[in-house]
Protein backbone atom coordinates (compact mmCIF):
# COMPACT_ATOMS: atom_id res chain seq x y z
CA UNK A 1 0.00 0.00 0.00
CA UNK A 2 3.08 2.28 -0.13
CA UNK A 3 4.53 2.40 -3.66
CA UNK A 4 8.32 1.99 -3.61
CA UNK A 5 9.01 4.67 -6.24
CA UNK A 6 7.56 7.48 -4.10
CA UNK A 7 9.15 9.66 -1.44
CA UNK A 8 7.22 10.34 1.76
CA UNK A 9 6.88 13.03 4.42
CA UNK A 10 6.46 12.54 8.17
CA UNK A 11 3.08 14.26 7.75
CA UNK A 12 2.04 11.50 5.28
CA UNK A 13 2.25 13.28 1.91
CA UNK A 14 3.91 11.50 -1.02
CA UNK A 15 5.92 12.97 -3.89
CA UNK A 16 6.55 11.39 -7.26
CA UNK A 17 9.49 12.85 -9.06
CA UNK A 18 9.49 13.45 -12.85
CA UNK A 19 12.47 15.63 -13.82
CA UNK A 20 12.06 19.00 -12.10
CA UNK A 21 8.36 18.33 -11.41
CA UNK A 22 6.79 16.42 -8.56
CA UNK A 23 3.23 15.13 -8.26
CA UNK A 24 1.94 15.31 -4.70
CA UNK A 25 -0.75 13.43 -2.81
CA UNK A 26 -1.41 11.84 0.56
CA UNK A 27 -0.55 8.27 1.49
CA UNK A 28 -2.95 5.40 1.88
CA UNK A 29 -2.30 5.58 5.62
CA UNK A 30 -3.32 9.26 5.65
CA UNK A 31 -6.55 8.70 3.70
CA UNK A 32 -7.50 5.90 6.08
CA UNK A 33 -6.86 8.16 9.05
CA UNK A 34 -8.82 11.06 7.52
CA UNK A 35 -11.72 8.90 6.19
CA UNK A 36 -14.86 10.17 4.42
CA UNK A 37 -13.22 13.04 2.53
CA UNK A 38 -15.84 15.63 1.58
CA UNK A 39 -13.87 18.69 0.52
CA UNK A 40 -10.40 19.69 -0.65
CA UNK A 41 -9.27 23.31 -0.55
CA UNK A 42 -6.70 23.55 -3.36
CA UNK A 43 -4.02 26.18 -3.91
CA UNK A 44 -3.99 28.28 -7.08
CA UNK A 45 -1.82 27.64 -10.10
CA UNK A 46 1.24 29.86 -9.89
CA UNK A 47 1.23 29.89 -6.10
CA UNK A 48 4.73 29.60 -4.60
CA UNK A 49 5.11 26.87 -2.00
CA UNK A 50 7.71 26.34 0.66
CA UNK A 51 8.81 22.90 1.77
CA UNK A 52 6.96 21.69 4.90
CA UNK A 53 4.48 24.59 4.76
CA UNK A 54 0.76 23.87 4.34
CA UNK A 55 -0.67 24.33 0.85
CA UNK A 56 -4.06 22.59 0.95
CA UNK A 57 -6.72 21.45 3.38
CA UNK A 58 -8.57 18.15 3.27
CA UNK A 59 -11.84 18.05 5.16
CA UNK A 60 -13.60 14.90 6.31
CA UNK A 61 -17.02 14.73 7.89
CA UNK A 62 -15.31 15.06 11.25
CA UNK A 63 -12.41 17.51 10.86
CA UNK A 64 -10.03 19.56 8.68
CA UNK A 65 -6.46 18.40 7.97
CA UNK A 66 -3.58 20.57 6.70
CA UNK A 67 -1.52 19.17 3.84
CA UNK A 68 2.19 20.10 3.61
CA UNK A 69 4.44 20.65 0.61
CA UNK A 70 7.11 17.96 0.13
CA UNK A 71 9.38 20.54 -1.57
CA UNK A 72 9.52 24.23 -2.48
CA UNK A 73 8.44 25.48 -5.87
CA UNK A 74 5.54 26.73 -7.93
CA UNK A 75 2.14 25.06 -8.37
CA UNK A 76 1.86 24.23 -12.08
CA UNK A 77 -1.17 21.97 -12.03
CA UNK A 78 -4.01 21.22 -9.61
CA UNK A 79 -6.34 18.22 -9.69
CA UNK A 80 -9.60 20.03 -10.46
CA UNK A 81 -11.46 16.70 -10.37
CA UNK A 82 -11.15 16.86 -6.58
CA UNK A 83 -13.58 19.79 -6.48
CA UNK A 84 -16.45 17.50 -7.42
CA UNK A 85 -15.10 14.13 -6.36
CA UNK A 86 -12.89 14.64 -3.30
CA UNK A 87 -13.55 11.00 -2.36
CA UNK A 88 -11.02 10.08 -5.12
CA UNK A 89 -8.39 10.54 -2.42
CA UNK A 90 -9.99 7.79 -0.32
CA UNK A 91 -10.49 5.52 -3.30
CA UNK A 92 -7.20 5.97 -5.15
CA UNK A 93 -4.69 8.03 -3.13
CA UNK A 94 -1.75 7.39 -5.49
CA UNK A 95 -3.69 7.71 -8.77
CA UNK A 96 -6.90 9.68 -9.32
CA UNK A 97 -6.48 11.23 -5.86
CA UNK A 98 -3.30 13.19 -6.68
CA UNK A 99 -3.54 16.79 -5.48
CA UNK A 100 -1.03 19.10 -7.22
CA UNK A 101 2.11 19.21 -9.36
CA UNK A 102 4.98 21.42 -8.27
CA UNK A 103 7.79 22.82 -10.42
CA UNK A 104 10.73 22.48 -8.03
CA UNK A 105 12.86 25.47 -7.18
CA UNK A 106 15.41 23.34 -5.32
CA UNK A 107 15.29 19.66 -6.36
CA UNK A 108 17.91 18.87 -3.69
CA UNK A 109 15.16 19.21 -1.07
CA UNK A 110 13.79 15.83 -2.13
CA UNK A 111 16.74 14.28 -0.29
CA UNK A 112 15.05 15.36 2.97
CA UNK A 113 12.11 13.07 2.30
CA UNK A 114 11.76 9.47 3.44
CA UNK A 115 12.14 6.36 1.35
CA UNK A 116 9.32 3.84 1.42
CA UNK A 117 11.23 1.68 3.93
CA UNK A 118 11.80 4.61 6.26
CA UNK A 119 8.16 5.64 5.97
CA UNK A 120 6.87 2.15 6.63
CA UNK A 121 9.14 1.84 9.67
CA UNK A 122 7.82 5.15 11.00
CA UNK A 123 4.19 4.04 10.67
CA UNK A 124 4.89 0.71 12.33
CA UNK A 125 6.66 2.48 15.18
CA UNK A 126 3.65 4.80 15.61
CA UNK A 127 1.25 1.86 15.63
CA UNK A 128 3.24 0.23 18.45
CA UNK A 129 3.49 3.42 20.52
CA UNK B 1 -4.48 5.22 23.64
CA UNK B 2 -3.76 7.09 26.85
CA UNK B 3 -3.91 5.14 30.09
CA UNK B 4 -6.00 7.88 31.65
CA UNK B 5 -9.03 7.14 29.49
CA UNK B 6 -11.87 5.14 31.01
CA UNK B 7 -13.25 2.20 29.07
CA UNK B 8 -16.77 0.88 28.79
CA UNK B 9 -17.37 -2.82 29.56
CA UNK B 10 -17.78 -3.35 25.79
CA UNK B 11 -14.42 -1.91 24.70
CA UNK B 12 -12.94 -5.24 23.59
CA UNK B 13 -15.99 -5.95 21.44
CA UNK B 14 -15.52 -2.63 19.63
CA UNK B 15 -11.87 -3.40 18.96
CA UNK B 16 -12.77 -6.86 17.63
CA UNK B 17 -15.30 -5.20 15.33
CA UNK B 18 -12.45 -3.10 13.95
CA UNK B 19 -13.61 0.20 15.44
CA UNK B 20 -11.34 3.22 15.29
CA UNK B 21 -11.10 4.35 18.93
CA UNK B 22 -10.80 7.91 20.20
CA UNK B 23 -10.87 9.87 23.44
CA UNK B 24 -14.23 11.49 24.17
CA UNK B 25 -15.15 13.14 27.47
CA UNK B 26 -12.44 11.13 29.24
CA UNK B 27 -13.51 7.82 27.66
CA UNK B 28 -11.95 5.58 25.03
CA UNK B 29 -14.85 5.24 22.60
CA UNK B 30 -15.47 3.95 19.07
CA UNK B 31 -15.55 6.95 16.72
CA UNK B 32 -16.45 4.78 13.73
CA UNK B 33 -16.56 1.14 12.63
CA UNK B 34 -16.96 1.44 8.83
CA UNK B 35 -17.39 5.11 7.92
CA UNK B 36 -19.26 7.99 9.50
CA UNK B 37 -21.34 8.55 6.37
CA UNK B 38 -22.25 4.86 5.95
CA UNK B 39 -23.16 4.55 9.63
CA UNK B 40 -25.20 7.76 9.53
CA UNK B 41 -27.15 6.50 6.51
CA UNK B 42 -27.70 3.08 8.12
CA UNK B 43 -29.48 4.75 11.06
CA UNK B 44 -31.55 7.02 8.78
CA UNK B 45 -32.62 4.22 6.43
CA UNK B 46 -32.48 1.05 8.53
CA UNK B 47 -31.05 0.57 12.02
CA UNK B 48 -27.88 1.01 14.06
CA UNK B 49 -26.64 -0.13 17.47
CA UNK B 50 -24.63 2.13 19.80
CA UNK B 51 -22.65 1.54 23.00
CA UNK B 52 -23.46 4.50 25.25
CA UNK B 53 -22.10 2.99 28.46
CA UNK B 54 -19.91 6.05 28.97
CA UNK B 55 -23.07 7.96 29.94
CA UNK B 56 -23.68 8.23 33.69
CA UNK B 57 -26.63 7.01 35.73
CA UNK B 58 -27.42 8.49 39.13
CA UNK B 59 -30.26 6.93 41.14
CA UNK B 60 -32.13 9.14 43.59
CA UNK B 61 -34.47 7.43 46.03
CA UNK B 62 -36.58 8.04 49.07
CA UNK B 63 -39.44 10.27 50.20
CA UNK B 64 -37.36 13.39 49.48
CA UNK B 65 -36.18 12.30 46.03
CA UNK B 66 -38.78 14.26 44.07
CA UNK B 67 -38.27 17.52 45.97
CA UNK B 68 -34.50 17.27 45.45
CA UNK B 69 -34.83 16.66 41.69
CA UNK B 70 -37.42 19.45 41.36
CA UNK B 71 -34.86 21.80 42.87
CA UNK B 72 -32.04 20.53 40.61
CA UNK B 73 -33.66 20.56 37.17
CA UNK B 74 -35.60 23.22 35.28
CA UNK B 75 -38.33 20.95 33.86
CA UNK B 76 -41.31 19.81 35.95
CA UNK B 77 -40.65 16.28 37.19
CA UNK B 78 -43.93 16.22 39.18
CA UNK B 79 -45.69 15.76 35.82
CA UNK B 80 -44.07 12.35 35.35
CA UNK B 81 -46.02 9.17 35.91
CA UNK B 82 -44.29 5.88 36.71
CA UNK B 83 -42.56 4.62 33.59
CA UNK B 84 -42.08 8.07 32.03
CA UNK B 85 -38.99 10.13 31.42
CA UNK B 86 -38.27 13.73 30.54
CA UNK B 87 -35.39 15.80 29.24
CA UNK B 88 -34.15 18.72 31.31
CA UNK B 89 -31.25 21.05 31.81
CA UNK B 90 -29.81 21.28 35.32
CA UNK B 91 -28.72 24.88 35.99
CA UNK B 92 -26.52 26.98 38.23
CA UNK B 93 -27.99 29.86 40.25
CA UNK B 94 -27.12 32.17 37.35
CA UNK B 95 -29.00 29.99 34.87
CA UNK B 96 -25.95 28.44 33.17
CA UNK B 97 -26.28 24.78 32.26
CA UNK B 98 -24.46 22.34 34.61
CA UNK B 99 -25.60 19.44 32.43
CA UNK B 100 -28.54 18.27 30.34
CA UNK B 101 -30.08 15.08 31.67
CA UNK B 102 -32.88 12.58 31.29
CA UNK B 103 -34.98 12.04 34.42
CA UNK B 104 -36.68 8.63 34.70
CA UNK B 105 -39.46 8.00 37.21
CA UNK B 106 -39.66 4.34 38.25
CA UNK B 107 -41.89 5.02 41.28
CA UNK B 108 -42.83 8.04 43.36
CA UNK B 109 -39.73 7.41 45.47
CA UNK B 110 -37.28 6.10 42.85
CA UNK B 111 -35.78 8.17 40.02
CA UNK B 112 -32.76 7.94 37.75
CA UNK B 113 -30.81 10.78 36.16
CA UNK B 114 -28.90 9.94 32.98
CA UNK B 115 -26.03 12.39 32.59
CA UNK B 116 -23.24 13.15 30.14
CA UNK B 117 -20.06 11.08 30.43
CA UNK B 118 -17.77 14.05 30.91
CA UNK B 119 -19.96 15.40 33.72
CA UNK B 120 -20.50 12.32 35.91
CA UNK B 121 -18.24 13.41 38.78
CA UNK B 122 -19.30 17.06 38.58
CA UNK B 123 -22.99 16.11 38.55
CA UNK B 124 -22.64 13.69 41.48
CA UNK B 125 -20.97 16.42 43.54
CA UNK B 126 -23.63 18.91 42.48
CA UNK B 127 -26.51 16.58 43.39
CA UNK B 128 -24.93 15.69 46.75
CA UNK B 129 -24.24 19.33 47.61
CA UNK B 130 -27.94 20.21 47.25
CA UNK B 131 -29.23 17.17 49.12
CA UNK B 132 -30.27 18.82 52.40
CA UNK B 133 -33.16 16.50 53.30
CA UNK B 134 -31.62 13.05 53.09
CA UNK B 135 -32.55 11.64 49.69
CA UNK B 136 -30.52 8.51 48.86
CA UNK B 137 -28.11 9.20 46.00
CA UNK B 138 -26.28 6.41 44.25
CA UNK B 139 -23.96 6.67 41.25
CA UNK B 140 -24.65 3.42 39.39
CA UNK B 141 -22.75 4.38 36.22
CA UNK B 142 -20.18 1.61 36.56
CA UNK B 143 -22.87 -1.00 37.13
CA UNK B 144 -24.83 0.04 34.05
CA UNK B 145 -24.32 -0.71 30.38
CA UNK B 146 -26.39 1.44 28.00
CA UNK B 147 -27.04 0.24 24.46
CA UNK B 148 -29.10 2.21 21.94
CA UNK B 149 -30.94 0.74 18.99
CA UNK B 150 -31.99 3.50 16.60
CA UNK B 151 -33.70 3.51 13.22
CA UNK B 152 -37.00 2.47 11.70
CA UNK B 153 -36.22 -1.25 12.01
CA UNK B 154 -35.33 -1.00 15.71
CA UNK B 155 -38.87 -1.95 16.72
CA UNK B 156 -38.98 -5.15 14.69
CA UNK B 157 -35.57 -6.26 15.87
CA UNK B 158 -36.23 -5.58 19.53
CA UNK B 159 -39.70 -7.15 19.49
CA UNK B 160 -38.23 -10.48 18.39
CA UNK B 161 -35.98 -10.53 21.46
CA UNK B 162 -38.26 -9.36 24.25
CA UNK B 163 -41.39 -10.41 26.13
CA UNK B 164 -42.53 -6.78 26.34
CA UNK B 165 -45.04 -5.54 23.75
CA UNK B 166 -42.91 -2.65 22.61
CA UNK B 167 -45.66 -1.10 20.49
CA UNK B 168 -47.13 0.00 23.84
CA UNK B 169 -44.01 2.03 24.78
CA UNK B 170 -44.70 5.66 23.89
CA UNK B 171 -42.02 8.23 23.12
CA UNK B 172 -40.26 9.11 26.39
CA UNK B 173 -41.81 6.10 28.15
CA UNK B 174 -39.93 3.08 29.46
CA UNK B 175 -40.58 -0.31 30.95
CA UNK B 176 -38.71 -3.02 32.81
CA UNK B 177 -38.60 -6.26 30.85
CA UNK B 178 -36.25 -8.86 29.44
CA UNK B 179 -34.11 -9.03 26.34
CA UNK B 180 -33.14 -12.60 25.52
CA UNK B 181 -34.08 -13.53 29.11
CA UNK B 182 -31.91 -10.86 30.75
CA UNK B 183 -33.57 -8.14 32.86
CA UNK B 184 -33.30 -4.70 31.24
CA UNK B 185 -34.95 -1.29 31.15
CA UNK B 186 -36.26 -0.47 27.68
CA UNK B 187 -36.70 3.24 27.08
CA UNK B 188 -38.10 4.80 23.92
CA UNK B 189 -35.64 7.63 23.75
CA UNK B 190 -32.68 8.56 21.61
CA UNK B 191 -30.38 11.19 20.16
CA UNK B 192 -30.85 10.57 16.45
CA UNK B 193 -34.35 11.75 15.49
CA UNK B 194 -35.31 8.22 14.44
CA UNK B 195 -37.58 5.76 16.23
CA UNK B 196 -35.40 3.99 18.72
CA UNK B 197 -34.73 2.55 22.11
CA UNK B 198 -32.16 2.92 24.83
CA UNK B 199 -31.63 -0.27 26.80
CA UNK B 200 -30.14 -0.22 30.29
CA UNK B 201 -28.65 -3.46 31.56
CA UNK B 202 -26.51 -4.49 34.49
CA UNK B 203 -22.83 -4.46 33.53
CA UNK B 204 -22.42 -8.23 34.12
CA UNK B 205 -24.92 -8.92 31.32
CA UNK B 206 -23.79 -6.10 29.05
CA UNK B 207 -21.74 -8.17 26.61
CA UNK B 208 -24.46 -10.78 26.28
CA UNK B 209 -27.16 -8.23 25.52
CA UNK B 210 -24.86 -6.35 23.10
CA UNK B 211 -24.02 -9.58 21.26
CA UNK B 212 -27.70 -10.52 20.94
CA UNK B 213 -28.76 -7.07 19.75
CA UNK B 214 -25.71 -6.68 17.49
CA UNK B 215 -26.38 -10.02 15.77
CA UNK B 216 -30.04 -9.09 15.26
CA UNK B 217 -29.04 -5.68 13.93
CA UNK B 218 -26.51 -6.95 11.40
CA UNK B 219 -28.87 -9.70 10.24
CA UNK B 220 -31.24 -6.86 9.20
CA UNK B 221 -28.42 -5.10 7.38
CA UNK B 222 -27.85 -2.63 10.22
CA UNK B 223 -24.48 -1.65 11.68
CA UNK B 224 -22.74 -0.67 14.91
CA UNK B 225 -22.52 3.13 15.06
CA UNK B 226 -19.66 5.19 16.45
CA UNK B 227 -19.63 8.62 18.03
CA UNK B 228 -18.83 10.27 14.69
CA UNK B 229 -22.21 9.38 13.19
CA UNK B 230 -23.90 9.94 16.56
CA UNK B 231 -22.68 13.54 16.29
CA UNK B 232 -23.90 14.14 12.72
CA UNK B 233 -27.24 12.46 13.50
CA UNK B 234 -27.86 14.64 16.55
CA UNK B 235 -26.68 17.80 14.76
CA UNK B 236 -29.24 17.28 11.96
CA UNK B 237 -31.89 17.30 14.73
CA UNK B 238 -30.37 20.30 16.55
CA UNK B 239 -30.04 18.17 19.67
CA UNK B 240 -27.54 20.02 21.87
CA UNK B 241 -24.15 18.52 22.68
CA UNK B 242 -22.95 19.47 26.15
CA UNK B 243 -19.57 21.18 26.01
CA UNK B 244 -20.19 22.37 22.42
CA UNK B 245 -23.62 23.96 22.18
CA UNK B 246 -24.43 24.32 25.87
CA UNK B 247 -22.36 24.76 29.01
CA UNK B 248 -22.31 26.85 32.18
CA UNK B 249 -21.96 30.06 30.11
CA UNK B 250 -25.21 29.44 28.20
CA UNK B 251 -28.77 29.27 29.50
CA UNK B 252 -31.61 26.98 28.39
CA UNK B 253 -33.51 30.03 27.10
CA UNK B 254 -30.59 31.03 24.85
CA UNK B 255 -30.19 27.44 23.65
CA UNK B 256 -33.79 27.19 22.47
CA UNK B 257 -34.66 24.90 25.38
CA UNK B 258 -37.28 27.25 26.86
CA UNK B 259 -39.82 24.42 26.64
CA UNK B 260 -37.84 22.61 29.36
CA UNK B 261 -38.00 25.52 31.82
CA UNK B 262 -41.08 25.16 34.02
CA UNK B 263 -41.30 28.68 35.45
CA UNK B 264 -44.58 27.87 37.18
CA UNK B 265 -43.44 24.80 39.10
CA UNK B 266 -41.99 26.86 41.96
CA UNK B 267 -38.46 27.74 42.93
CA UNK B 268 -35.53 25.76 41.49
CA UNK B 269 -31.83 26.42 41.11
CA UNK B 270 -31.54 29.13 38.48
CA UNK B 271 -35.23 30.08 38.50
CA UNK B 272 -34.58 33.69 39.53
CA UNK B 273 -31.92 34.26 36.89
CA UNK B 274 -33.96 32.56 34.16
CA UNK B 275 -37.12 34.49 35.10
CA UNK B 276 -35.13 37.71 34.89
CA UNK B 277 -33.64 36.76 31.51
CA UNK B 278 -37.07 35.84 30.22
CA UNK B 279 -38.53 39.19 31.33
CA UNK B 280 -35.63 41.30 30.11
CA UNK B 281 -35.58 39.51 26.78
CA UNK B 282 -33.23 36.86 25.49
CA UNK B 283 -30.35 38.58 23.72
CA UNK B 284 -28.89 35.65 21.78
CA UNK B 285 -30.29 32.44 20.39
CA UNK B 286 -28.78 29.13 19.32
CA UNK B 287 -29.71 28.91 15.66
CA UNK B 288 -29.17 26.54 12.80
CA UNK B 289 -27.48 27.73 9.61
CA UNK B 290 -26.74 26.26 6.24
CA UNK B 291 -23.55 27.05 4.31
CA UNK B 292 -24.24 28.50 0.85
CA UNK B 293 -20.91 27.41 -0.63
CA UNK B 294 -18.58 24.44 -0.09
CA UNK B 295 -17.16 25.80 3.17
CA UNK B 296 -17.52 23.60 6.24
CA UNK B 297 -18.17 25.45 9.50
CA UNK B 298 -16.59 23.92 12.60
CA UNK B 299 -16.82 24.62 16.30
CA UNK B 300 -15.26 28.03 17.28
CA UNK B 301 -15.29 29.51 13.76
CA UNK B 302 -16.31 33.18 13.97
CA UNK B 303 -19.65 34.33 12.58
CA UNK B 304 -20.15 37.74 10.95
CA UNK B 305 -23.12 39.77 9.82
CA UNK B 306 -21.70 42.16 7.25
CA UNK B 307 -18.39 43.11 8.80
CA UNK B 308 -19.60 42.87 12.39
CA UNK B 309 -18.59 39.82 14.43
CA UNK B 310 -21.86 38.46 15.86
CA UNK B 311 -21.06 35.04 17.28
CA UNK B 312 -19.24 31.75 17.11
CA UNK B 313 -20.05 28.35 15.66
CA UNK B 314 -20.75 25.78 18.40
CA UNK B 315 -21.14 22.72 16.13
CA UNK B 316 -20.70 22.29 12.40
CA UNK B 317 -20.33 19.46 9.89
CA UNK B 318 -21.40 18.19 6.52
CA UNK B 319 -24.92 16.78 6.79
CA UNK B 320 -24.91 13.30 5.26
CA UNK B 321 -28.72 13.29 4.97
CA UNK B 322 -29.07 16.71 3.36
CA UNK B 323 -25.89 16.84 1.29
CA UNK B 324 -25.02 20.35 2.47
CA UNK B 325 -22.92 21.77 5.29
CA UNK B 326 -24.76 22.83 8.43
CA UNK B 327 -24.00 24.27 11.83
CA UNK B 328 -25.20 25.90 15.02
CA UNK B 329 -24.23 29.29 16.44
CA UNK B 330 -25.45 31.72 19.08
CA UNK B 331 -26.69 34.81 17.23
CA UNK B 332 -27.95 38.16 18.57
CA UNK B 333 -31.75 38.44 18.40
CA UNK B 334 -31.68 40.91 15.49
CA UNK B 335 -29.62 38.53 13.33
CA UNK B 336 -31.27 35.30 14.41
CA UNK B 337 -34.30 35.30 12.12
CA UNK B 338 -34.72 32.69 9.43
CA UNK B 339 -33.18 33.63 6.03
CA UNK B 340 -30.76 36.10 7.66
CA UNK B 341 -27.49 36.16 5.71
CA UNK B 342 -24.40 35.54 7.81
CA UNK B 343 -20.76 34.70 7.05
CA UNK B 344 -18.60 32.08 8.68
CA UNK B 345 -14.86 32.69 8.78
CA UNK B 346 -13.02 29.53 7.79
CA UNK B 347 -9.21 29.72 7.71
CA UNK B 348 -9.28 33.48 7.28
CA UNK B 349 -11.86 33.54 4.52
CA UNK B 350 -15.55 34.45 4.90
CA UNK B 351 -18.07 31.98 3.53
CA UNK B 352 -21.77 32.83 3.05
CA UNK B 353 -24.40 31.06 5.12
CA UNK B 354 -28.07 31.49 5.93
CA UNK B 355 -30.07 31.06 9.14
CA UNK B 356 -32.54 28.20 8.61
CA UNK B 357 -35.33 26.45 10.50
CA UNK B 358 -34.46 23.52 12.73
CA UNK B 359 -34.46 20.59 12.99
CA UNK B 360 -32.49 20.48 9.76
CA UNK B 361 -33.77 16.98 9.12
CA UNK B 362 -37.24 15.52 9.60
CA UNK B 363 -37.60 11.77 9.83
CA UNK B 364 -40.32 10.28 7.66
CA UNK B 365 -40.97 7.56 10.28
Amino acid sequence: MFPAELKYMESHEWAKSEGDLITVGVSDYAQQEIQDIVYVELPEIGQKLEQKKEFAVIESVKAAFDIYAPASGEVVEINVELEDTPECINEDPYGAGWIIKIHLSNPGELDNLMSVDEYRAKIEAEAEA
Amino acid sequence: MSDNLKQTPLVEIHKQLGARMTGFGGWEMPIQYSSIVAEHKAVRSNVGIFDLSHMGEIEIRGARALSLIQKLVTNDVSKLRNGRALYSPMCTESGGIVDDVLVYRFTASRYMLVVNASNIDKDCDWVHSHNKNGAEICNVSDETVLIALQGKNARTILQRLTDVDISTIDYFAFTEGKVDGIPVVISRTGYTGEVGFEIYVETNYGEEVWNTLHAATTSEGGEPIGLGARDTLRLEMKFCLYGNDIDESTTPLEAGLGWTVAFRKGEFIGSDALTRQNEEGIKRHLRGFKMLDRGIARSHHKVYHGNAPVGEVTSGAPSPSLGCNIGLAYLPTEWSKRHTSINVEIRGKRHPAEVVATPFYKSSN
